[in-house]
């Protein structure tokens, strides 16, 4: 079951580039929330800062507070353990290139040290069931390189390999960015069965799709949130000049 | 290691209680990853022993260099710095200086530099510019080769097809052609400065050839179509729009070769003849810095003759140190310094 | 530069290059080109010299006694560099066994902690020197740490002075390995709350582990061919020998004993010696290269 974001102040910098200004906002738990806004504009430094991945560049920084449930990521956990609370799905699929698929599923639970064999199975079924890759490679789990199959296969292992944390919260960074448009689709019916079990995060740059899945949809331009609000108010009658200048297509 | 966020990461263990948002049963794999820790000290841990055996390279110049002075000392105390210019070698009345070695090392080596430069820019050029594409893999193939092979087969190759070479037919050729130079005269017993430069011409060639192509290769492809564009012949092209691009590059590995031929010891004491005097003619037997340590060292009886046979080691490697080091900032700067230079 | 054989003529066109200025362009071109291939086929000639006097003069030498026997006194025929060759293998060993593990440390840190960083730099410049650090003087530096303290040559101070001499090899291919080593790959399990240890382990490690294997083979193949830092330190050995403590044989050392030696019979062992040491050598360069082409990794995306 997911758990609810309550982002406030947050303040995020690569090296002396402000990229994230006094961000507040709060993503409701079990829905799906999408965060558009033009290249650049700081929504996937967002998403990076909500479990603690910024961090790993050494010339990146953060400030405010972040609380998932009732935990403030910040002070009250270390990066490690945030991390493992909150799937995180990236912009390219990402499989370990060295593993079977079988391994690529359960990776996030091998090498943190879990050992039985019972669990791991019923694992690998349950997450690729609901990543919806299951009957696809039930076959060669264990046989077939994560490598080997095609980049929308790919991304719904890598979903899986999320999943198979049972994790609250579920961040995806242009998830379909780079996949052909039936995986995309996809991807997309995959998201909307998963927001009733998880909070989950996207972000796009493409509206279309972040009005097919999320409730709730934030603007970012130029590290700043600009408007946040449900998805039907932003796309229909958005409070702020530069939203309704960027849905419309006038700019970005 | 990442930099500190500005806010203050403490781990509590508080933090590890589940949320009271989700009262529903807690999954096996929810609960077992629970109870890891946050794994700071295994990542500390593992950091520091990361650190400290890159720094065990550091440890270990610093180590080198401080045993080498450690175990000079008689001789720096007894010789200073004269022992750079004095000539004299003899072990039996403790009379010692450096100056035949270093005579011995420089000759070979620059010598080895003059035969080798040329070839090894004309292989790097061929290799880069005018081979045929499915020729290109074999023949850089073959000459890494030559730089794998070791030292000492090498010596091996010299001293039985090289020696009689030059005693037979390469040394009377240039006693007829260039003796009047007055670098071929004395008897040639094949063994020698000139032989030696040969053989360490050889095996610094693929060192400097493969170097050379990386650098050359390095020079992006739109300078040469900038000057091809301007009616410029290959060889113009690869005069303008290649070598002078990349000379600084050229330049540093042509000095790691330097440090390579300097330093190099088992197939020089081979063929070399191994004795300490000057001459001007390049048949006359010679020694070098490392040949002498490599024969003399372990017949080294007194303190004193050891010490200075150290002295020549701790030369050897403070000279290679900075040929080294300069030739590395040389190759750097061409290879990842920002090669696109505005044209 | 193209405007500058360009002169003015008296007659026609001024700007077009006359006729001797092309030719001699062209003829300049012709003969650096020749020049070039003649270049290449010089270096080349030597390779191609020794790789035939090896086989020529080792393969007729080989024999199973080779193998099997320790050398023959003087004077007498046959005898083989059996304990040589264990005694390479083990100085090797030890070599290895102290060099690799230091060695690839020093690259996950160069490769996973310094990058960007100045310490990282100074580390990696400090390998590329010791690199270039001439074998005899890390010979004479163990003699003096090792063997003058203890009164005598030893296998361990043989390995000691090899793997020293490992470590710069070993650290720089481990780096340049796992720089091959996609950062998604890194993120993905920095994502799951993998800690950074076990990710450069059990990700970017295993993930570069055939490309640093080979780079370990390069370095091992390297220092199989060290002859100066043996000798004052391993010394050599007629006799077979197992104890660390003792001088002990190794191949290298043998072949260059026999080649200065006045005796038809260890010429013929030091060219026998010197073909078994080669191959050995050239099948760890070659899988390095083949490694290296295939790119080792196209994980990722």
């Amino acid at each position: 079951m997911g758990v609810g974001i309550q982002v406030e102040d947050l303040n995020a910098w690569y090296g002396s580039t402000h990229t994230l200004q006094d961000i507040n906002l709060h993503i409701p738990a079990n829905h799906a929330t999408a965060l558009i806004g033009p290249s650049g504009c700081g929504k996937s430094t967002f998403v990076r800062c909500l479990n603690r991945m910024h961090e790993t560049n050494p010339i990146a920084r953060a400030t405010g507070v972040v609380k998932m449930g009732e935990i403030d990521i910040y002070r009250e956990a270390s990066p490690v353990e945030i991390r493992r609370r909150v799937g995180m799905v990236f912009q390219r699929p990402n499989p370990f290139p060295t593993m079977s698929i079988y391994d690529n599923v359960i990776s996030g639970l091998k090498l943190n040290g879990f050992r039985n064999r019972r669990i791991l199975d019923e694992t690998v079924e349950r997450s690729l069931k609901q990543a919806a890759l299951w009957e696809e490679v039930k076959d060669d789990l264990k046989k077939k390189s994560g490598a080997s199959l095609s980049g929308g296969q790919q991304q719904r292992m890598c979903i899986a390999r999320a999943l198979a944390v049972d994790p609250e919260v579920l961040l995806m960074d242009e998830p379909a960015s780079a996949l052909d448009p039936v995986s995309t689709s996809k991807i997309e019916d995959l998201i909307f069965q998963l927001k009733t079990q998880y909070t989950i995060v996207i972000v796009t740059h493409n509206m279309q799709q972040a009005a097919r899945v999320a409730e709730n949809t934030g603007f970012f331009l130029n590290g700043k949130l600009v408007e946040f609000d449900s998805t039907h108010k932003i796309f229909t009658n958005p409070r702020d000049k530069r939203t309704e200048d960027y849905i419309t297509g006038r700019f970005g | 290691m990442p930099v500190k966020p500005a806010v203050s990461v403490v781990a509590s263990p508080a933090a590890e209680k589940t949320t009271p948002s989700s009262p529903a049963p807690v999954s096996p794999v929810r609960e077992f990853l629970n109870t890891r820790g946050s794994g700071r000290l295994a990542d500390t841990s593992f950091a520091a022993l990361m650190l400290a055996c890159a720094c065990s390279i550091f440890v270990i110049v610093l180590f080198i260099f401080w045993i080498l002075i450690q175990n000079s000392h008689l001789s720096l105390a007894a010789f200073g710095w004269k022992f750079f210019t004095r000539e004299a070698w003899d072990p039996v009345s403790g009379d010692f200086g450096a100056l035949p070695f270093i005579y011995g090392t420089l000759a070979t080596s620059l010598l080895a530099l003059a035969m080798a430069v040329p070839l090894a820019l004309g292989v790097a050029i061929f290799l880069t510019e005018l081979c045929p594409r499915p020729l290109r893999a074999p023949i850089s193939f073959l000459t890494e080769l030559l730089a794998a092979i070791p030292s000492v087969v090498y010596g091996l190759w010299a001293v039985f097809v090289l020696v009689p070479i030059m005693r037979d037919t390469l040394g009377p050729f240039l006693v007829k052609t260039l003796g009047w130079t007055g670098f071929f005269e004395g008897a040639n017993f094949g063994v020698g400065l000139l032989t030696a430069s040969i053989i360490l011409a050889i095996m610094i060639l693929p060192i400097i050839s493969s170097l050379t192509r990386d650098i050359m290769t390095a020079v992006p492809h739109s300078q040469r179509e900038a000057v091809l564009a301007l009616g410029a012949t290959r060889w113009e092209m690869i005069r303008i729009g290649v070598l002078r691009n990349s000379r600084i590059g050229i330049v540093g590995a042509v000095m790691l070769g330097l440090g390579r031929a300097l330093g190099e010891t088992m197939a020089v004491t081979m063929v070399i003849g191994n004795h300490p005097e000057i001459h001007k003619s390049l048949f006359a037997p010679g020694y070098t810095l490392a040949s002498v340590i490599a024969n003399e060292f372990a017949e080294a009886t007194g303190d004193l003759y050891y010490s200075a046979l150290i002295e020549i080691g701790l030369a050897l490697f403070l000279v290679t140190i900075v040929v080294n080091a300069v030739a590395r900032l040389m190759v750097w700067a061409v290879t990842r310094g920002a090669p696109s230079r505005a044209s | 530069m193209s405007t500058q054989p360009i002169q003015a003529q008296p007659l026609g066109d001024p700007r077009k290059p006359s006729r001797a200025n092309i030719l001699r362009r062209y003829t300049a071109d012709r003969i650096v080109s020749g020049l070039a291939v003649l270049a290449t086929v010089i270096v080349l000639a030597p390779l191609a010299a020794i790789l035939f006097y090896l086989v020529y003069k080792g393969a007729s030498s080989l024999n199973l006694a080779f193998f099997t026997h320790v050398p023959a006194p003087v004077g007498e025929e046959g005898g083989g560099m059996a304990n040589a060759i264990v005694g390479s293998s083990l100085v090797l060993l030890l070599a290895s066994l102290m060099g690799i593990p230091v060695g690839i440390a020093a690259g996950v840190y160069l490769s996973e902690f310094g990058r960007g960083k100045f310490l990282g730099n100074a580390v990696r410049f400090t390998a590329d020197v010791l690199n270039g650090v001439p074998s005899i003087v890390m010979g004479i530096t163990i003699y003096s740490l090792v063997v003058k303290p203890q009164r005598h040559y030893s296998a361990l101070a043989g390995g000691i002075a090899l793997a020293i001499m490992m470590i710069p090899t070993v650290t720089r291919t481990t780096e340049e390995m796992l720089a091959t080593v996609p950062l998604a790959i890194r993120e993905a399990a920095l994502g799951l709350g993998v800690p950074k240890w076990r990710t450069a382990v059990s990700v970017s490690l295993r993930t570069a582990s055939p490309g640093i294997i080979t780079g370990c083979m390069l370095a091992f193949a390297r220092v199989a061919g060290e002859t100066a830092p043996l000798l004052f330190t391993a010394f050599g050995n007629q006799f077979w020998s197992f104890n660390l403590n003792e001088p002990i044989a190794a191949l290298p050392l043998q072949i260059f004993v026999y080649a200065i030696s006045p005796y038809d019979e260890w010429h013929r062992l030091a060219w026998a010696g010197a073909l078994v040491l080669i191959v050995l050598i050239m099948v760890s360069v070659t899988l390095v290269r083949v490694f290296a082409n295939r790119g080792v990794l196209k994980g990722g995306s």
